[in-house]
């Protein structure tokens, strides 16, 4: 059902876990439908993503999409990591059932949310850059239990 | 990696060897079609009739109140929408509970869009449907009671003997979906006052693609495959011989066996039950404690997800099962699940481990040390986890 690809980023996922002083951390999805990505990203003066790191509660593809969409963002500036789409995830794994094309979806917003946590941080506007709609609240998530 | 470790047996078992030798000689050498008159069908005839007396005489039926069909979705589909039919000059209400498999759920909301009204009992925390719910929703109007002898997902057997004298004291007809349950725990259509049983030939270890449905004597449903007079007019089609005589081979099987087998799977499985909930932190069993099928168990694991685990499962040779939303093709994880109270995100991460007569202590200790470990894995990738310890710390 899966790429090998797809495979290989699940079975030996590229820059999980957690950072200790990200320039910008995003959340999305939601519990309720089963995915949550977590991206944080090291963005150095200069613009350029230095580190990009994860953690996702979800199915293999929703592993494997975060893990590509922090190996593709690394060593970029803002500008180009807001050129990776969906689409660019997806074909850098050699694709996705369609029944999975959300978890890439869900993996460019997480970089957009990184992204946006970023800007807010240090009060600038990143042209292009709007504000992700599934950005999910701390809060909403701890009242779930 | 060579090891498999096979614990999806309510989703299909092995076809038992013996199974398949009774089975063999009716494809190459007795292939008669039984409604032949010639004597070379005979054979054929005899198997039909020997399998259909074994299967009724697990059930306290008699013989010809046994009808194969194609399966248990087949038979599950034949009891609600020909009841519906026959009994609409009564009414037009049908009671079912909220767990049921989709063969039974997907039909019911086929029946709603042609006029009639269904009522969804509810069920308590384990699985147990609220037999005081159910007596309530009867209405001069109902015309049919269906609920499971025993649930698919997370094993609880429900109280048949109940909902049958319910049914019979209000004189409505009891359909029970018994595709777990049948030649699993005993079952008795008279006592438990079931007018119409489904079954299924590969859940005992007999052959995919044959199933078969009770009706008591004087329930007046009609043919649902219409073509030949098979079955006494009520099921079309050419005998499907071989898939008859294996799963009469399987019923017997399971009938000499049942005592053993419930003791001998419910032992295995209560250890199962009990190195993962004392190894494994925040852990639940899902189901019944003690009334449950014996190879029944069914855990959620909070902070991760089902595909994840039987993806990492499958890696280590362990065929299991899970009702989250990745693995059902939709957005929601298990209705069963649901409907005994769970919040979704801890719905996303069960997985259901169902055992035979063939698996051993190894295979669960095993299962269970690689499992662990899985966990473990997926727990550290997960942003949800994270959270919960960190507001654990503060």
């Amino acid at each position: 059902m899966y790429s090998e690809k797809v495979m290989d980023h699940f079975n030996n996922p590229r820059n999980v876990g957690e950072m200790e002083n990200p320039s910008g951390v995003g959340t999305v999805g939601n519990a309720k439908c089963g995915d949550i990505m977590r991206m944080y990203l090291d963005i150095d003066d200069n613009g350029i993503i230095q580190e990009a790191k994860f953690k996702t509660f979800g199915c293999g593809a929703a592993v494997a999409t975060s893990s590509m969409a922090t190996e593709l963002v690394k060593g970029k500036t803002i500008q180009e990591a807001l050129e990776v789409t969906n689409k660019a995830v997806m074909e850098a794994l050699d694709g996705l059932p369609p029944v999975k094309v959300h978890c890439s979806l869900l993996a460019e917003e997480a970089i957009h949310a990184a992204l946006w946590d970023y800007a807010e941080r240090n009060h600038i506007k990143i042209e292009g850059l709007e504000k992700p709609v599934n950005d999910i609240s701390e809060k909403e998530e701890e009242e779930e239990y | 990696m060579n090891r498999l470790i096979y614990l999806d047996n309510a989703a299909t078992t092995q076809v038992y060897p013996q199974v398949l030798d009774a089975m063999l000689p009716f494809f190459t050498e007795h292939y008669g079609n039984p409604s032949a008159i010639y004597s070379f069908a005979n054979e054929a005839k005899k198997a039909v009739d020997q399998s259909r007396s074994t299967i009724a005489d697990l059930i306290g039926a008699n013989t010809d109140e046994i009808y194969f069909t194609g399966g248990g979705s087949e038979s599950d589909n034949w009891a609600l929408v020909a009841t519906a039919e026959a009994y609409e000059s009564k009414g037009k209400h049908i009671i079912t509970s909220k767990i049921e498999h989709h063969a039974i759920l997907h039909t019911c909301e086929y029946l709603e869009k042609r006029g009639y009204e269904i009522t969804y009992i509810d069920v308590d925390e384990k699985g147990t449907i609220k037999l005081d719910e159910l007596e309530a929703a009867i209405r001069p109007d109902t015309i049919l009671i269906s609920v499971m002898a025993a649930n698919n997902e997370i094993g609880t057997i429900q109280p048949l003997k109940e909902i049958g004298a319910i049914a019979k004291a209000h004189g409505v007809l009891f359909h029970t979906d018994a595709v777990q349950a049948f030649a699993h725990i005993p079952i008795n259509v008279d006592e438990m006052n079931i007018d119409m049983l489904s079954a299924s030939g590969h859940k005992i270890h007999g052959p995919k693609g044959i199933g078969i449905m009770y009706i008591r004597k004087g329930v007046k449903i009609r043919s649902f495959i219409h073509g030949g007079a098979q079955e006494r007019r009520r099921r079309a089609g050419t005998h499907n011989v071989p898939g008859i005589v294996g799963m009469g081979k399987a019923a017997e099987l399971a009938k000499a066996n049942m005592d053993n087998n419930i003791k001998n799977v419910s032992e295995l499985r209560d250890y199962l039950i009990k190195r993962v909930l004392d190894e494994i932190p925040y852990t639940r069993l899902n189901g019944h404690e003690t009334n449950r099928l014996p190879n029944n168990a069914n855990f959620c694991f909070r902070f991760i997800e089902g595909e994840s685990m039987l993806i990492l499962l499958d890696q280590n040779g362990i065929c299991g099962s899970s009702g989250s939303a990745c693995t059902s093709g939709s957005l929601d994880p298990s209705h069963v699940l649901l409907a005994i109270g769970l919040p979704h995100e801890i719905a996303h991460g069960s997985l259901r481990l169902t055992l035979s007569e063939q698996t051993t202590k190894e295979d669960i200790d095993y299962t269970v040390d690689k499992l662990k470990g899985i966990i473990e894995r997926l727990r550290s990738m997960s942003p949800l986890y994270e959270d919960f310890v960190k507001n654990h710390k503060e």
